[in-house]
């Protein structure tokens, strides 16, 4: 999907036309509970320079981190495994439908219920959360892989670490990213929802705080702060990965 | 040497190929001509060793113990999508120079050498198959299965890849085993060609093509050959003797 100069720039006016609205609107109605884009700008500089912000950013974007890690290698093997042999298929389709479809809420309520409040609990909950998605969308992956190359590898005697990186993680790339791509954007949402429950740090801790204070600026500041730094890994990291992926459809 | 000593292949309660046995010398060419849906390309995968679930036994030449050093032409040229031509060729070797260039010769013998670093999808089909080609011969294999290699091309590309191909096997001595069903193709390229019956297969008819290899179809001799085959057995290519 390449996109010209012109439509980035309209889609940059666009933004930019949604907050001088909303400045407008706050300006003219003056409702109690929006505050103004200046406010909030002003609310993300105190939060800045008093260190609070970058130090729960961090801690949260650790727990992202981690949790996403360690989702995506089980779900990984799991969902290999799933869909490679038949009977752990079998074995695990109910179970993987089911957790599909517990909410997360209880899932995170479930696990502070039974573990405790603590960090290690709270990336437990969230791992638990994303690994069956990931598990579904490499087993659908490994479920697609074209025999025949796999036949190519074999009869040439291809070793078993050339024919895993050359023939079947390029064919295994698009589902890896997906997983990937819907794993930020779900992750750090349960990430936050975790916190909110059960940490005494983070985005959602904070967040937690200002909503008894009913301090939406500052509810408004972390949100922005915390939406920028998703998009920056989507932007730098996320998709020049897919490109590279897809060099050979176009090139 | 090239040993097959099939009792019975069965697929899915079917008899695929019945008794079926033959060899295959050192150097020489095997062409195997049958009708379609008579288990040529089942065959080539019991070869391969792809397939081995049948009753019976194929030996391969093999040097000390270690695996036979077979290559195979799939009927679908078969190359990553997501490699280029040159790096598909080299992918069969060894990672060592001496390898590299060997694809990039083999390549340039083929005529690719202008799309070595092309994807395949930026090639035409017989180019594809050319690369295929290129890529069978890389491990100087001892022995090469081909299923309906010059199959679905038009016939200057059919020609050029048959001349392609004889000049890489001249180069290489390898033992080669094809199928095909086109009997004036199998006869310009093959030393022996094997008569299948419709399935189960078995071989009905043998024979030797004493003339020097003409490489092309459409040489008077094999013109002459392919008629008196075909007078003496009306019905040879649908599998009966």
């Amino acid at each position: 999907m390449v996109s010209s100069a012109s439509e980035n720039l309209t889609r940059l006016l666009v933004l930019i036309g949604l907050f001088i609205i909303w400045q407008l609107v706050v300006q003219l109605v003056q409702p109690e509970l929006l505050p103004s884009p200046v406010q909030v700008l002003e609310q993300l500089m105190v939060e800045i320079a008093n260190g609070d912000l970058v130090y729960h950013l961090l801690v949260t974007l650790k727990r992202v981190a981690i949790s996403f890690a360690i989702a995506m290698i089980f779900g990984f093997i799991i969902g290999a495994l799933m869909g490679w042999f038949q009977w752990v298929n079998l074995l695990l389709d109910v179970p993987m439908t089911l957790a599909l479809n517990i909410p997360a809420l209880v899932v995170i309520i479930i696990c502070y219920i039974w573990f405790g409040l603590n960090d290690s609990v709270a990336i437990l909950a969230v791992v638990l959360n994303k690994t069956p998605m990931v598990i579904i969308t490499i087993r659908d992956g490994v479920k697609a892989i074209d025999r025949g190359l796999l036949e190519v590898a074999k009869v040439f005697n291809m070793s078993h670490l050339k024919t895993f990186w050359n023939v079947l993680l390029p064919q295994l790339y698009p589902f890896i990213l997906s997983c990937v791509r819907n794993g930020l954007s779900l992750i750090w949402k349960i990430v936050l929802v975790v916190e909110l429950i059960g940490c005494s740090n983070g985005v959602g801790f904070k967040l937690g705080v200002f909503f008894q204070y009913f301090d939406i600026a500052k509810i408004f500041a972390y949100t922005f702060a915390f939406v920028i730094c998703i998009l920056l890994i989507e932007t730098l990291i996320v998709q020049p990965l897919e490109r590279r992926s897809h060099r050979w459809r176009h090139g | 040497m090239v040993r097959v000593d099939i009792h019975s292949k069965v697929y899915t309660q079917d008899k695929i190929i019945g008794e079926l046995a033959f060899n295959a010398k050192e150097t020489e060419i095997v062409a195997i001509v049958g009708p379609s849906g008579a288990g040529k390309s089942t065959l080539l995968n019991i070869i391969a060793g792809l397939d081995k679930n049948f009753v019976g036994s194929v030996s391969l030449p093999r040097t000390k113990g270690e695996k036979p050093n077979i290559a195979y032409m799939f009927q679908e040229p078969r190359l990553l999508p997501w490699r280029t031509v040159l790096e598909n060729v080299c992918l069969v070797g060894d990672s060592t120079p001496s390898s590299f260039q060997r694809a990039e010769s083999l390549l340039t013998k083929v005529g690719l050498a202008d799309q070595l670093h092309a994807y395949p999808r930026q090639l035409s089909g017989g180019m594809r198959r050319r690369a295929s080609l290129a890529r069978a011969f890389l491990p100087r294999p001892g022995v090469l299965l081909m299923d309906e290699p010059f199959v679905s091309l038009d016939s200057p590309s059919a020609e050029a890849l048959r001349a392609s191909f004889l000049e890489l096997w001249d180069d290489c001595g390898t033992t080669v085993v094809y199928v095909t069903h086109d009997l004036a193709e199998a006869l310009s390229v093959a030393d022996r060609v094997l008569f299948l019956s419709a399935s189960p297969a078995t071989i009905i008819l043998e024979v030797a093509v004493n003339d020097k290899r003409p490489g092309t179809s459409l040489a008077k001799s094999i013109q002459s050959l392919q008629n008196q085959l075909l007078v003496e057995h009306p019905r040879l290519l649908n599998g009966y003797s």
